[in-house]
């Protein structure tokens, strides 16, 4: 995990040292890579969804104060407690508050990315409550104290066997085979019982319809749809970015979703719920609208688009620098490209100024979002603003120098020139082998082709 | 077609034999080329690094040696790729001239709709479609339609070939570690395809890459699609 101030390079340099770690990355994200590719190429409308997906997204944005308000106004009628939360330590204190007035020593939980990133486990812990992880993937990482690597799956830097000696450790005393059906087995036996005392049930969401105040989870193990209908009181967590104007929206985002997260046609379950009904699931439905960052992020003009997301982890599956490092060198619950441009505005450009350089912009990401989100652009965006926050003024006088040299033709020859005297004494076998620093990071791993006797443009450049 | 050749700065000092053969492919075709003296960088790493502000002179300069020509024609789809899309879409600024520049590979195929310029090479040939090529420039297949009708050139599949070499500019250079670790995969993909050459069309791909491939004692070599168009 990247520790506070450390940055991406510095945090990358632990995970790459770790063989184990490349390997599992490299299978993993190749699997679910191909998998992707197959289901969305049987679509002939593909891009049209993703066309309409980001036309849904960009109209919200644009309206969002009123299809919040919208949506309040149809959770109230359906039954549900609103509550507005201006950051993780106000949505944090509704759930504390909550469990309390039940007397709730546990809570059960879907995974959720709203409520990782604001630390709510951590933050019940210290109310004395305890908040147990459902999904098999999370379970995992809570039972070791590890950190989620991956938006969908978060143990992908796990393998079935260091999984196995962990449940050996922890819940599964005589367990032997680390097949994932007697794997999946040890976790059901151990969560089962907690399902049916539960109190409190927590969730986030991966939409919110604001006409009918309906909220919706997807998910593949069931452990969703347990936590969201047996406990009789349920909060739900929802970053105010995640709302679709009509049910009929999801029509787009339910195709969208899990072809490009987990190259499924469609997910296994899909639980949408609306208010409280009598009789049926939790008679207690608090919702906690929150924002932690989210309304700085929709000032920006260009960087807003990165609230489009719809957390299907395609970006990261496909990215060449996520694939190599793994997600805990981008030290946040969002990794990889999204994770790149999502955490910096998120938590300001000042505290995260490494993660818009952690790519070397393929546009591979761009080109597999399903709501079009320009990844690539935006990164570009909070490059120049991390220059301007926390920039070197090396690197900015060295930036100028060459803008002053390049600007001109005979500037750039006469460049050129020293460069060939320079490059003299670094030589050996025809390539240069080392350089001095900064440029000895390239020569550490790779030579480097010399500059020509004579350039092209000095031999036959002609006077315009 | 009187035509203005934009060597970019990688070409013009690394790869002058690309650019040589862009001039003569073009001529060979019965066009015009002029090399203007005063072309210079076409900013893209001063974007892609976040000095947005440095690049708008380059780019201003561009414009103003380039605007008089029925087509320009250069030899890296990284840099007209900057041309085409950074310059209006982060620079603001709009140019007749920008929808004229083209890569070579596009202008060959798409633009003046020819395939075969007569070429032989006998060589076992692989092919890395650069990210820019086909994400930014979108080339699609121009380079490869080249490429097969090139006489006695074996064209050989590069495993994951679509996958990004790890160059990405000052990124080689500021997270080197990780582009090293792409580099590893990309240099191992082009040894396993067993070909005597590893084409591209852009020279700082073709920097990274031979960097790797020499650094590693390879005997596979790198070159530049222009070579291989030209050679007879």
């Amino acid at each position: 995990m990247r520790a506070p101030g450390e940055s991406f390079p510095a945090a990358a340099h632990h995970e790459l040292a770790n063989p184990q770690l490349r390997a599992n990355l490299a299978n993993a994200t190749t699997t679910i890579r191909t998998k992707r590719a197959r289901v969305v190429e049987e679509l002939p409308d593909w891009q049209a969804l993703r066309d309409a997906g980001s036309a849904i997204k960009a109209d919200v944005m644009a309206n969002l104060d009123t299809y919040l308000l919208e949506f309040e106004a149809a959770l109230t009628a359906a039954g549900a407690t609103v509550h507005w939360a201006r950051d993780g330590a106000e949505a944090c204190a509704v759930v504390a508050q909550v469990a309390r007035a039940h007397g709730a020593q546990e809570v059960v939980k879907v995974k959720s990315l709203a409520t990782d990133e604001i630390e709510l486990n951590r933050s019940l812990a210290q109310e004395g409550i305890h908040a147990l992880e459902t999904d098999f993937a999370e379970l995992i990482l809570q039972l070791d104290g590890d950190w989620s690597s991956h938006i969908l799956v978060p143990a992908i830097h796990r393998n079935r066997t260091e999984i196995r000696d962990l449940f050996r450790r922890t819940i599964a005393p005589g367990i032997e085979s680390d097949e994932p059906a007697v794997l999946a087995e040890a976790a059901r036996l151990h969560l089962r019982e907690r399902f049916l005392e539960a109190k409190v049930g927590v969730s986030g969401a991966n939409f919110g319809v604001a006409r009918t105040g309906t909220l919706c989870v997807v998910e593949s193990e069931g452990n969703g749809r347990m936590c969201t209908t047996l406990p009789p009181v349920l909060v739900t967590i929802i970053g105010i970015e995640k709302l679709v104007p009509t049910l009929a929206d999801l029509e787009v985002f339910l195709q969208l979703l899990p072809r490009s997260a987990t190259g499924e046609r469609m997910n296994p379950y899909t639980s949408l719920w609306t208010g409280v009904s009598d009789g049926d699931g939790p008679q207690e439905l608090h919702v906690v609208l929150l924002d932690n960052g989210r309304t700085r992020v929709l000032a920006d003009e260009i960087g807003r688009q990165a609230l489009h997301c719809i957390r299907c982890s395609a970006c990261l599956n496909v990215c060449p620098v996520y694939s190599r490092t793994g997600g805990h060198a981008y030290g946040s619950v969002y990794p990889g490209p999204i994770g790149a441009i999502l955490t910096p505005q998120l938590i300001g450009i000042e505290n995260a100024p490494s993660l818009p350089f952690a790519s070397s912009l393929c546009g591979a990401c761009y080109e597999v979002c399903p709501v079009k989100i320009d990844i690539p652009r935006v990164l570009l965006h909070l490059r120049a603003r991390a220059v301007d926050t926390v920039g070197g003024r090396g690197e900015r006088s060295a930036m100028r120098a060459a803008a002053w040299v390049f600007a001109r033709g005979s500037r750039l020859r006469a460049a050129q020139r020293l460069g060939r005297i320079a490059q003299r004494l670094l030589l050996s076998g025809g390539v240069i082998r080392r350089l001095p620093p900064p440029l000895s990071a390239w020569t550490r791993t790779r030579d480097l082709r010399p500059l020509a006797p004579r350039g092209f443009v000095e031999e036959r450049g002609e006077r315009e | 077609m009187r035509i203005g050749l934009f060597a970019t700065c990688v070409a013009d000092a690394m790869f002058p034999a690309a650019a040589r053969a862009t001039a003569t492919l073009l001529e060979r075709l019965g066009h015009q080329v002029v090399v203007p003296r005063e072309q210079g960088c076409c900013g893209q790493m001063h974007i892609n690094a976040g000095h947005p502000h440095d690049a708008r002179a380059l780019a201003q300069r561009f414009i103003r040696t380039y605007g008089e020509f029925d087509a320009v024609v250069s030899p890296s789809s990284s840099c007209v790729g900057a041309i085409r899309d950074l310059y209006p879409n982060v620079l603001g600024l709009e140019a007749e001239v920008l929808s004229r520049t083209l890569e070579l590979s596009e202008f060959l195929v798409h633009r003046l709709g020819v395939e075969d310029v007569g070429a032989r090479f006998p060589h076992r040939v692989t092919y890395h479609p650069t990210c820019h090529s086909l994400r930014v420039a979108r080339v699609g297949d121009a380079p490869l339609r080249l490429l097969r009708s090139v006489r006695e050139l074996e064209l050989l599949e590069l495993p994951q070939a679509t996958e990004c070499c790890g160059f990405g500019g000052t990124f080689s250079i500021k997270n080197a570690e990780t582009s090293s670790a792409i580099l590893l995969d990309k240099c191992a993909a082009v040894q396993r395809s067993g070909a005597e050459f590893c084409a591209a069309l852009d020279g700082s791909c073709l920097l990274q890459i031979g960097g790797g491939l020499s650094r590693a004692g390879s005997a596979v070599r790198t070159i530049h699609l222009a070579e291989i168009l030209v050679s007879r």
